[in-house]
């Protein structure tokens, strides 16, 4: 397929335009909290771009993808902690990790269907949870701050943050090149047909079940490799990071964003969290506006604004941003 | 011996508030085909209520029943304004939706009553201790909700095995014109069953509050466990999650209590106390991947309900 | 005689008190196009279940080119050469038609842990699709979407697909159902075509197309096989008339 200006393309030409731009725009207002946000954005983005291929692509729904993000991030942390800063060592260990794990869990919630899937994954990512909060070693519930960001030799400086957003931009860029090759391959095809009706698959001759579960499996290393730079992003690792709200995030992200779209979980990354950002603004000037004073509280309360919202993007906006996007097109 | 037999009455009662919860989620995803992940929300508001209508009657018991009858309201309400309008829609639908349910509580709870948690007071009366055996002494308020929960679960089961409307949920769940040709008003009987079940969720959200104060997000890792119950006992049956609630209650209280210990016969010392908690964490996740290995579908799934 | 392709032998199937199979014989001999019918309820779809695998028979056995497939998992019995149609509509509605055809072909080239070249160019898969759907007189509709087709042209795809798996035998399950008179004479064309090349076994309840196309016929009825024969010897049958009397008109019309 050949690419049109449509207000579309467009629109997501602007995004990663803007999304490279973003440490300009930082050293030109002298303000880290714009590029430490957005560092922060763009590794969900991966994440959420990993939950896109088996949620959007393979109508697996997992509420419990931010698990992996937990296994990357803690396998760095660990190591960092026992001494072993090599990047080269933590990152690929990462990655097995993650896809171990979603091996396992893959092999057991893969035999279920819809709602018991949802559960499943939910409880098993719970699990590793509890896991993380019962490793006194590694600091339990309050989890591990990270002393040194991985090391690459004299390669890669991780710990400069310029270098850092421009890597996990990277990333990103190639999470969704990665991804596009593979929704349209061969693999893709029987995925995407898996999700349109699995009975029919087996029918005409497709053991979907090995396809859906190498899927889940290159998923959940995707999203391990999101943990790895999550890690080094915040330098510390806590079981909160893969709180089962985290998992929720990152649904919302791809539907907020749009589903089965490949730059869909970019946009809704962008839009949740910045969203989170400037909705506290507004509720306080709102605040301001009618009771008269300023209410040193009311901007906590966002997501008050926020769950609504979910129910009305579910209920009249359903393919998210990039589905209003195609809209404009046709419409 | 006196300490496990006490761990066994915790997880009974543990198990017991789980099966509240998990009724309600069964009878709704049974009868309604809809996820409710705000399930655990209404767990909570049940608590804060009461903890807010005892403190304004002065009255335990008064608190607590004006506390279900508005945990009943929220529920009708809600549904009424939101949820219906998703039967019938994917279950990633439902998902979302009630995720955005899940914020909007919690920010109003903490908009309403404040960061702090409430506290219930018990009434002196059920603040002793009873003798169950000869010597062996056990709290009165965790013994009642014992009692209290087996007479609600007497309770469903009659419901649904002597009514019709239990008939239809026994008969297998979502069959919208089954209902409508026995000329009931669906909307409303859907509306009832999302109260009835508000209202168990409440039930077993203010039981629990004299033991662990009323606290924002109370419901949700509970909610987590109830899954687990309705994974393992079968989506749809309340007969199977009521064994799987007992079971669940049991085996993560007792594990968490003895699992360290047991480890110790065969682990280190160290070893054991590394190993221990994580493992009795993950015990009953560990028994729903054996169930679901053996059994894909819990042990008791409801007929005609894939 | 031609060698024999699918032979069911003794197959019993029971739900609960139900039976749904009782001791079911047949033998359809490569080259044969060999129709089941019966009245609703009669167990023709158990039989078509425990044929593709979705069912596991109580008793009995299944070869079919003298393998036992009894056991099988669906998607092994497809790669066999047995390739299904679905009675109540089964395609991949959010895709292209060419898309729904390649995907079967795919399914039989045997590489689908590909991940990195595009499948829609691949020459492989699209023209041995495009070959079907040509069959099957789909060519000109080939870019639209599932969703946009009419009923007939989605039964028309069903066979496509079962076609562009190189199938040894054509499993067709209803396929006339709910078809206008138009669109039924366009399929009994195709199949009549179509039985030149293939094995077919046609469960059907439009008994004009029954008797025009079929070699052989069996009648079910309770789950058993009630008599197996020629349509000229089935039409006579007065245990065949039996089972049917009070049965629709169309069927007395034609029996």
């Amino acid at each position: 397929m050949t690419p049109h200006l449509t207000a579309r393309n467009a629109f997501i030409a602007a995004l990663v335009l803007a999304l490279f731009l973003v440490p300009v725009y930082a050293v030109w207002i002298g303000n880290n909290f714009v590029l430490s946000l957005f560092t922060r954005i763009v590794i969900l983005a991966i994440a959420a771009t990993s939950l896109n291929l088996i949620m959007g692509y393979g109508g697996m729904v997992s509420f419990g993808h931010a698990a992996y993000l937990g296994t990357g991030g803690y396998a760095v942390g660990i190591l960092a902690f026992e001494g072993v800063t090599s990047g080269f060592v933590q990152w690929p260990l990462a990655l097995v990790v993650s896809g171990a794990i979603a091996f396992v869990i893959g092999i057991l919630s893969l035999r279920t269907r819809g709602v018991y899937f949802i559960m499943i994954t939910l409880a098993f990512a719970q699990m590793i949870y509890y896991v993380a909060v019962s490793l006194n070693r590694y600091g339990a519930d309050d989890g591990l701050t990270i002393y040194r960001r991985s090391q690459f030799g004299g390669l890669i400086n991780l710990s400069n943050k310029t270098v850092f957003y421009y890597l996990c931009l990277v990333i990103l860029m190639g999470s969704i090149y990665l991804v596009w090759r593979i929704v349209n391959s061969r693999f893709g095809m029987v995925i995407q047909g898996s999700r349109s009706n699995d009975r029919r698959m087996r029918a005409i001759g497709f053991p979907t079940f090995r396809y859906r579960l190498a899927c889940f499996v290159i998923a959940g290393m995707i999203c391990g490799l999101a943990g790895v730079l999550l890690a080094n992003h915040t330098d510390f690792i806590s079981p909160a990071m893969m709180h089962w709200t985290r998992s929720g995030d990152l649904i919302v992200m791809v539907v907020l964003g749009g589903m089965g779209s490949l730059f869909g979980p970019t946009i809704g990354a962008v839009a949740l969290l910045v969203l989170e950002e400037a909705l506290p603004y507004v509720i306080s000037v709102a605040g301001r506006v009618v009771t008269g004073h300023d209410v040193a509280t009311a901007k906590e309360y966002w997501q008050l604004i926020l769950g609504p919202m979910l129910l009305l993007v579910v209920l009249f906006a359903r393919g998210g941003i990039d589905g209003l996007l195609a809209s404009l097109r046709r419409g | 011996m006196l300490l496990f037999i006490e761990q066994c009455l915790n997880g009974l009662q543990l198990g017991l508030l789980l099966f509240l919860l998990a009724a309600g989620l069964t009878l709704i995803f049974g009868i309604m085909d809809f996820v409710n992940l705000a399930h655990g929300s209404l767990y909570m508001i049940g608590a804060y209520f009461a903890a807010t209508f005892a403190a304004m009657t002065d009255s335990f018991v008064l608190g607590a029943l004006l506390a279900l009858i508005a945990t009943f309201l929220v529920g009708v309400v809600v549904e009424m304004v939101a949820l219906r309008r998703l039967y019938g829609r994917d279950h990633l639908d439902h998902v979302l939706a009630t995720f955005g349910l899940i914020l909007f509580s919690n920010e109003m709870v903490r908009l309403v009553w404040g960061p702090e948690g409430r506290n219930l007071a018990l009434p002196s009366w059920l603040n002793t201790a009873i003798e169950i055996f000869p010597g062996v002494y056990y709290p009165t308020y965790r013994f009642a909700i014992i009692v209290v929960a087996l007479a609600v679960a007497g309770f469903l089961y009659v419901i649904v095995m002597r009514t019709r409307i239990g008939m239809l949920i026994r008969a297998g769940a979502s069959n919208r014109e089954m209902i409508g040709a026995l000329g009931i008003n669906i909307k409303l009987l859907y509306t009832l069953v999302f109260g009835i079940g508000a209202a168990l969720a409440g039930l077993a959200g203010l039981m629990q509050t004299p033991i662990l104060t009323a606290s924002i997000g109370m419901g949700e890792n509970i909610l987590i466990l109830a899954f687990v119950v309705i994974i393992i006992g079968g989506i749809g049956s309340i007969r199977g999650a009521f064994i799987a609630s007992i079971f669940v209650g049991l085996i993560d209280t007792v594990g968490r209590a003895f699992m360290p210990d047991l480890l110790k016969l065969f682990l280190s010392q160290a070893a054991a106390s590394t190993a221990g908690p994580a493992l009795s964490s993950m015990l009953i996740y560990l028994l729903m991947a054996v169930i679901l290995v053996l059994r894909p579908e819990g042990l008791f799934p409801a007929a005609g309900n894939r | 005689m031609a060698e024999t392709l699918l032979h069911i032998e003794g197959v019993s199937k029971r739900f609960g008190g139900v039976t749904a199979s009782e001791n079911v014989s047949l033998v359809v001999p490569a080259g044969e196009l060999h129709a089941i019918i019966g009245p609703n309820g009669a167990g023709k779809t158990t039989l078509i279940g425990q044929l593709t695998g979705e069912i596991t028979p109580d008793a009995g056995h299944i070869r079919f080119a003298d393998a036992d497939i009894t056991a099988l998992p669906t998607y092994q019995r497809s790669t066999l050469g047995l390739a299904r149609s679905f009675q109540i509509t089964s395609l991949f509605l959010d895709m292209s038609v060419l898309d729904n055809v390649a995907l079967a072909v795919q399914a039989h080239d045997g590489h689908s842990f590909r991940f990195w070249r595009p499948a829609r160019k691949q020459e492989s898969l699209r023209a041995p699709a495009r070959a079907a759907l040509a069959r099957s007189g789909l060519a000109s509709r080939a870019d639209v979407p599932v969703a946009d087709l009419s009923h007939g042209e989605h039964r028309q795809l069903e066979i496509a697909m079962a076609l562009a798996t190189r199938p040894r035998m054509l499993l067709l399950d209803e396929p006339m159902a709910g078809m206008g008179p138009e669109e039924s004479a366009r399929l009994v064309a195709l199949l009549r075509e179509l039985k030149k090349e293939y094995t077919i076994l046609l469960i059907e309840h439009d008994m004009e197309a029954v008797f025009a196309l079929a070699d052989r016929i069996s009648v079910l009825v309770y789950g058993r096989v009630i008599a197996t024969g020629k349509p000229d010897e089935i039409r006579v049958n007065p245990e065949v008339r039996r089972a049917y009397l009070g049965e629709k008109d169309v069927v007395a019309r034609h029996v």
